[in-house]
């Protein structure tokens, strides 16, 4: 990567276009503290994450309390029911089994799959296992939500169900979520569209201006 | 949430099989240890229940039950002449194997000295002990004889009157009880035949015997059954065993047996130790070994299930780290596991041992002591087992969640 700079302000929603081997699941992994660039700075909540390759806060516990991840595929465990999927990333930020169980709870209802809190994510289809990755990525309040190709698995009228989710929940939970997506068919979610091509950032828009 | 518990919840079928799996593999390693003592305690089981304080032997052999031993039966009277002995009995032990009822039968056969012993310290489960001494038996219940049911044995037929529960022979095999003059006439069981070319063979062997050159009328007495011809009868008991009388010291009158030239002694604890030293210590060894073999072969084997069920969840494992689980967690998962099967693999080995060791053709003593010592071994082997699997799961990358 490189000029990849850009800003997302809490309950804004964006967008990062450009064709395979642009750069953009590159991006998102460096800000997700996964993969550290060689140079560059990461600033989260205003805080100085990573500063080149060293990270300036405990990189995992920094990633659980402030960092929510949807992918491609909803990449939910598979031995724990969706009600524990959400649980277990607020018990392993702190929160006690209870208020876990009731919080997870909350999300799944909030979300439109209360109904399948118990079902494992064998039993729920595309669209239903992508909410609950959303309510997962949602449950510690994080600052930043990154989602990679959230829609490619799901039909159109699904995808564009859930970037309307994203929509939703950046606007009522006060997070910002970068999502990294292909499908043009539903850019008009965004706030703002960034394309990447060689690894940097060459543009940036509304839906109107993308092409 | 415990994550380990969720896990074993999704894969049941699997870990049950696993930890049936183990468990009967851990039963083996319990069952070595429990045939090991079974082996001990059979050994020293007849020495214990006779309760004889010395045991007076051949010279220079090591008791009738570690190598033949043959003592005259004038023993009993010299031994007893001893000052602090209170009691002197002839002791007659040997093993023979019989055709009955179209099966082939091993028995011990443990002479009693009528009328003084009649078996009543046996542990019998049914039945009496001998009543008269002559053609009756106990039998233990090993032996798979009846009460009231018949056995010939030589020229005679013995009804069986009383049948023990326990009595075996360091061998294993099950014990017979009969009078000393019944268990001889079995012991020394010749065919008329045979008896009469010894008869046959005497005669030519004291045409050139000084004894009988210097008194010739003892040639005459040649023709007369072996047992009334003391100086050329074989001697007929395996050895005597003693009691001494209280507030005698058993060391000093086993000083003045053992002075004899033709006879050596043991205490009840050196006769012990002969058995476990000398007839078990290999069975031990060998034991031992095995028994460590099967528990390096347990620990390997759930190494590798875990190490498997690892593998299985490598993926699950990179979206832990992704969202934040500390390594303690997952590390602490594995370890759950690893321990979860180990300790229920421990808990199917003694329930289905308690069940299934009663049915072994030889006893399978398991004791507490070698129960906890195992459930040590299991805690190593379960801890020691789920390194590859956490030295795996330390590897995987947060990225692997990404990847397909």
């Amino acid at each position: 990567m490189r000029n990849a700079s850009l800003a997302v302000r809490r309950g804004e929603v964006i967008a990062l276009l450009g064709p395979s081997g642009s750069g953009k699941s590159t991006f998102l992994t460096a800000v997700g503290l996964i993969n550290p660039p060689t140079s560059g700075q990461i600033l989260i909540g205003g805080v100085l994450v990573l500063d080149g390759p060293s990270s300036l806060v405990n990189v995992r516990s920094f990633r659980r309390q402030h960092i929510g991840f949807i992918f491609q595929k909803s990449n939910l465990i598979p031995f724990l029911s969706a009600r524990e999927n959400v649980q277990v990333a607020l018990e392993l930020n702190g929160a006690s089994p209870r208020y876990a169980r009731r919080r997870a709870a909350e999300l799944l209802e909030e979300l439109g799959v209360g109904d399948r809190a118990e079902n494992r994510p064998s039993m729920l289809s595309g669209g239903q296992q992508q909410r609950v990755a959303v309510a997962r990525a949602l449950a510690n309040d994080p600052s930043v939500i990154l989602a990679d190709e959230p829609t490619a698995a799901l039909d159109s009228q699904r995808g564009r169900q859930v970037m309307e989710l994203f929509r939703a929940v950046a606007h009522e939970h006060g997070a910002g979520v970068i999502v990294v997506t292909h499908d043009h068919r539903t850019l008009e979610v965004f706030d703002t569209i960034y394309e990447m091509e060689d690894g940097a950032i060459t543009k940036a828009g509304n839906s109107k201006e993308a092409t | 949430m415990n994550l380990a518990a969720k896990d074993i919840q999704h894969n049941l079928g699997r870990f049950a099989l696993t930890i049936v799996g183990i468990g009967m593999l851990l039963m083996t390693v319990m069952g070595m240890a429990g045939i090991y003592r079974g082996l001990i305690e059979d050994a020293t089981l007849l020495v214990e229940r006779i309760g004889a304080e010395l045991w007076v032997v051949q010279r220079d052999t090591r008791g009738p039950f570690a190598e033949v031993s043959r003592v005259p039966k004038a023993l009993v009277y010299r031994v007893l002449s001893v000052p602090g002995v209170a009691s002197a009995r002839e002791f007659v032990f040997n093993t023979i194997q019989r055709e009955h009822n179209g099966r082939p039968l091993r028995m011990a056969i443990l002479g009693l000295s009528w009328p003084l012993d009649k078996g009543e310290w046996l542990p019998l489960m049914a039945g009496r002990p001998l009543a008269q001494n002559h053609y009756e038996m106990v039998a233990d219940k090993t032996l798979g004889l009846r009460l009231d049911e018949r056995i010939k044995l030589g020229k005679e037929t013995y009804r069986i009157v009383g049948i023990t529960d326990g009595m075996v022979s360091t061998n294993g095999e099950g014990m017979a009880f009969l009078s000393v003059w019944d268990s001889q006439a079995v012991q020394f069981d010749n065919s008329g035949e045979a008896i009469r070319l010894e008869r046959a063979a005497r005669g030519r062997r004291s045409a050139t015997d000084d004894m009988f050159l210097s008194q010739p009328l003892l040639t005459e007495q040649l023709a007369r059954p072996t047992a009334d011809l003391p100086a050329v009868a074989t001697p007929e008991l395996s050895a005597v065993v003693v009691r001494v009388s209280s507030g005698a010291d058993p060391a000093a009158v086993a000083a003045t047996i053992s002075a004899w030239p033709d006879i050596s002694v043991f205490a009840k604890a050196g006769e012990e130790e002969l058995l476990v030293q000398g007839m078990v210590d290999k069975a031990r060894r060998q034991l031992g070994m095995f028994r460590a073999l099967l528990t390096v072969i347990a620990a390997i084997i759930m190494a590798l299930i875990l190490y498997t069920l690892t593998l299985d969840k490598l993926h699950s494992i990179a979206l832990l780290k992704l969202i934040g689980a500390p390594n303690r967690t997952i590390l602490l998962m594995i370890l759950q596991q690893a321990i979860f099967l180990g300790g229920l693999g421990y808990g199917v080995a003694y329930l289905v041992g308690q069940k299934l060791f009663p049915h072994f053709p030889r006893r399978v003593v398991v004791t507490n002591e070698d129960l906890l010592q195992l459930a040590i071994i299991v805690l190593g082997i379960s801890v020691l087992s789920s390194f590859l699997g956490i030295w795996r799961a330390m590897r995987v990358q947060p990225n692997e969640a990404l990847m397909g």
